[in-house]
């Protein structure tokens, strides 16, 4: 092979490669645009603020109104929607409040969390570490919370590591929950590796339930934003939620390894310490939110269709079997006016 | 930075310096630093998005995948030294590197239909796996294309290009997926073109630079050492798998290998360092995600004037300095001072060190041995590295996770700082074993 040979091979080689890339690129592009200008695929009305008892929720219908805030009415959730103008990937809302962890795309893509009034209004902003997991609001709206995991690194070389944190709706920040001492068993647990997410708030602005983990174990911690401690109550529960009555807990239970995690609902009854596993098959890794004191919602993606998934509703009892509650949906909140 | 070094004496530590013109870098360095320029933007874009691939797509948390990440490194490891070994049974450095980059654009093609985390998962091990097995032989390639006088100039060159590719890499697939919202497979298209074009570039442009016969590649060198060394490898009779190990025990390549194990060992992962400056600094934090390529930017900036540097004034004291430069990064991430300052400084020490360090080692091992050695060398050396630094940060870890953040970082900084003065030491009594310098 002489020179000229070799360089005509390659240019012939870079040349194939730079049409199959400009081919799939705008084809691509092309089917995204067609995807977003498209009207969306389910009936969507655009609203400035929402209204009424309604469950507010990430918008995953394809079409114009993909990754928007959506909302339906409580009384008819598989019904039409009302769509705002605010991307989220998630989101959690109450009367007063929506906290929306959203990606800032770009050349150099960073992540944050945004708080807005009920008119819409931002109220206050922060930067995210990375890829946004979980976020709460207590009920009479005054403390927020929220979750996310630390990413950049290529290859995540740290391993899995969360940022979690707790500030007032006013701009008071509590700090990342890993500063709060961690006690199990009546013991202080100092491990660096300790990680903690899912906060769900109780009704007094000083006592929260969340995750902890440390050397591979996680519990159900109790946490008190006075005292700034987090009390391990239970084994192997992630992600809880507060039943609005205050007396249960569902969270998410890894029946497989750490590395294969399969994760099922459960129930457990703070006051007789009783679990419930409940009977969705399906690995579930979200944060569950309560409809009632009877009912539990939590997202599932769809098989196949990426960037999609559904609202699942079951008996926090594990008495029926899992229904779909609203399709095309993410990131679930319960609002009652 | 190095503005100091230029009042060493000259020439301190015998480093055989070619005439001006000798000096150029060659065009088969400058095309293996394009194809690993092109490599590294195919991985690097994928490694970039890939957070967001695996939890907004595959719809799973990124708790499995950090854990699998150091069973990677540790099979990368090993695969080092045995690529460069066979580089130098066959005497084909070129084409067992061209399986390496062969085996990661291959596995490129599988990623676009993979949709499960195991298949994810066996996609990037392949993907490291060729990491692993391109990089000894490659170096040795370097090694074998250069002049002796501009060797660490060369590596240079050549990490300042496949830097370029690890900062584009990011960037690109970043710009890919603001154009095309979940674009994902197009940033695996695009990345799986620029490995297929990495690849071509080495198998069709980088000539077949057999490390046995140096003397045929080196034959215009006029009269310097460059012809000496050809002179002696074409004189010595040819090697045997046996005598290759052998070729190992070479006083001096030993304790090469035993310093890099120590230096390996006491060095933290860059990841812990972000950590560590995410939590002092705001800036730090609002551009968590960014940081490591603010350290390949630095890398890049300095891997060629420091490559020259080091020709000059001797590459053992600079890969020492290269440490310093490291201790003087952990020290600006303990600090009590916050801000966008002192993180940047962070960052331009990190790439500072990776500048005067990683090229500089395949160089320092191939000065303890002889051309039919030479993959198998810096094999050894990356594979020592590796596994120090495998167990390094399984250490770093427990004493972070015992100590905290501040003590941990403390402890670390001052063994770096008690172990510079050794490795100083070390290095200068190995010089006497060097296999290019006759004393």
């Amino acid at each position: 092979m002489n020179r000229r040979y070799r360089i005509a091979l390659l240019s012939a080689i870079s040349a194939v490669a730079l049409i199959v890339v400009i081919v799939f690129g705008t084809l691509a592009f092309t089917r995204s645009q067609a995807a977003k200008n498209a009207p969306s695929s389910v009936e969507a009305t655009p609203v400035a603020t929402f209204t009424g008892e309604r469950v507010q929720f990430r918008n995953t219908a394809s079409g114009a109104d993909y990754g928007k805030v959506a909302s339906v009415p409580l009384d008819d959730p598989g019904g039409p929607r009302s769509v705002s103008s605010q991307i989220c990937d998630r989101v959690y809302a109450t009367t007063k409040l929506t906290m929306c962890l959203k990606t800032d795309a770009g050349v150099v893509t960073t992540w944050t969390a945004v708080q807005t009034g009920a008119t819409g209004k931002q109220e206050q902003t922060w930067s995210l570490p990375g890829i946004p997991s979980r976020t709460r609001i207590s009920a009479d709206s005054k403390l927020v919370a929220e979750t996310s995991f630390i990413t950049g690194e290529s290859y995540a070389t740290v391993g899995f590591s969360t940022e979690t944190i707790i500030v007032t709706a006013a701009g008071k920040s509590y700090g990342s929950l890993e500063q709060f001492k961690l006690m199990v068993d009546g013991s202080r647990i100092n491990a660096a590796d300790r990680n903690v997410w899912g906060v769900t708030f109780g009704d007094d602005d000083r006592y929260f339930y969340a995750t902890a983990a440390s050397a591979g174990s996680t519990w159900l911690v109790r946490g008190d934003l006075v005292k700034r401690t987090l009390t391990a109550e239970h084994k192997a529960a992630e992600c809880p939620s507060l039943s609005p009555d205050g007396t249960r807990v569902a969270f998410k239970k890894n029946t497989g390894t750490f590395s294969q995690p399969n994760w099922r609902i459960a129930v457990l009854d703070l006051k007789t310490k009783v679990e419930t596993v409940l009977p969705e098959k399906r690995s579930v890794d979200d944060q569950v939110e309560w409809l009632d004191d009877s009912i539990v919602l939590y997202g599932l993606p769809r098989t196949g269709v990426a960037g999609d998934s559904d609202v699942w509703s079951m008996p926090a009892d594990g008495s029926a079997d899992p229904t779909i509650f609203i399709p095309h949906a993410w990131s679930p909140s319960v609002v009652h006016p | 930075m190095y503005i100091s070094l230029t009042n060493q004496p000259k020439d301190p530590e015998g480093t055989p310096r070619g005439p001006k013109v000798a000096n150029r870098v060659s065009s088969v360095v400058i095309s293996l630093g394009i194809v690993s320029m092109l490599t590294d933007v195919s991985s690097e874009s994928v490694a970039a998005i890939l957070p967001l691939y695996v939890t907004g797509v595959i719809g799973l948390s990124t708790v499995a995948y950090g854990f699998l990440e150091g069973i990677y490194q540790g099979v990368s490891a090993i695969v080092r030294l045995g690529a460069g070994w066979a580089a130098d049974r066959v005497d084909q450095p070129k084409w067992v590197a061209f399986s390496g980059y062969g085996l990661a654009a291959v596995a490129r093609i599988f990623l676009l239909f993979v949709t499960s985390f195991a298949g994810l998962t066996a996609v990037l091990t392949a993907d490291r796996l060729g990491k692993g097995i391109r990089t000894a032989p490659r170096d040795a390639l370097i090694t074998a294309s250069s002049k002796p006088g501009n060797l660490a100039a060369s590596f240079g060159v050549h990490r300042a290009l496949d830097n370029t590719g690890a900062a584009i890499g990011p960037l690109l697939a970043f710009l890919i997926l603001l154009v095309i919202p979940n674009g994902f497979s197009t940033v695996f298209v695009v990345s799986l073109a620029f490995a297929l074009v990495g690849a071509a570039v080495l198998g069709i442009i980088v000539p077949n630079v057999r490390t046995r016969s140096t003397a045929v590649v080196d034959r215009e060198a006029p009269g310097d050492e460059a012809t000496a060394i050809a002179a002696k490898a074409r004189a010595r009779p040819r090697v045997t798998a046996r005598a290759r190990w052998r070729e190992l025990n070479n006083p001096g390549l030993k304790r090469l290998l035993l310093v890099a194990g120590l230096l390996g060992v006491l060095t933290i992962g860059d990841g812990f360092i972000y950590l560590v400056l995410q939590n002092r600094s705001p800036f730090a934090a609002q551009f968590f995600p960014l940081l490591y390529v603010g350290t390949n930017i630095a890398f890049l900036t300095f891997a060629v004037p420091i490559g020259r540097l080091a020709d000059r004034f001797g590459r053992a004291r600079m890969f020492v300095f290269g440490h310093g430069l490291l201790l003087a990064a952990y020290v600006s991430a303990t600090v009590p001072i916050t801000g966008a300052a002192i993180t940047i400084l962070c960052l331009i020490l990190l790439g500072g060190y990776y500048a005067a360090t990683d090229g500089i080692l395949s160089v320092l091992a191939t000065q303890f041995t002889n051309s039919e050695t030479r993959a198998t060398a810096i094999g050894a050396a990356q594979t020592v590295v590796a596994i120090a630094r495998f167990i390094s940060s399984a250490g770093f870890g427990l004493l972070w996770f015992a100590l905290g953040r501040e003590w941990s970082m403390l402890i670390v900084s001052i063994a770096v700082a008690a172990a510079i003065p050794i490795v100083a030491l070390v290095l200068r009594s190995a010089r006497r074993y060097r296999a290019d310098v006759s004393v």
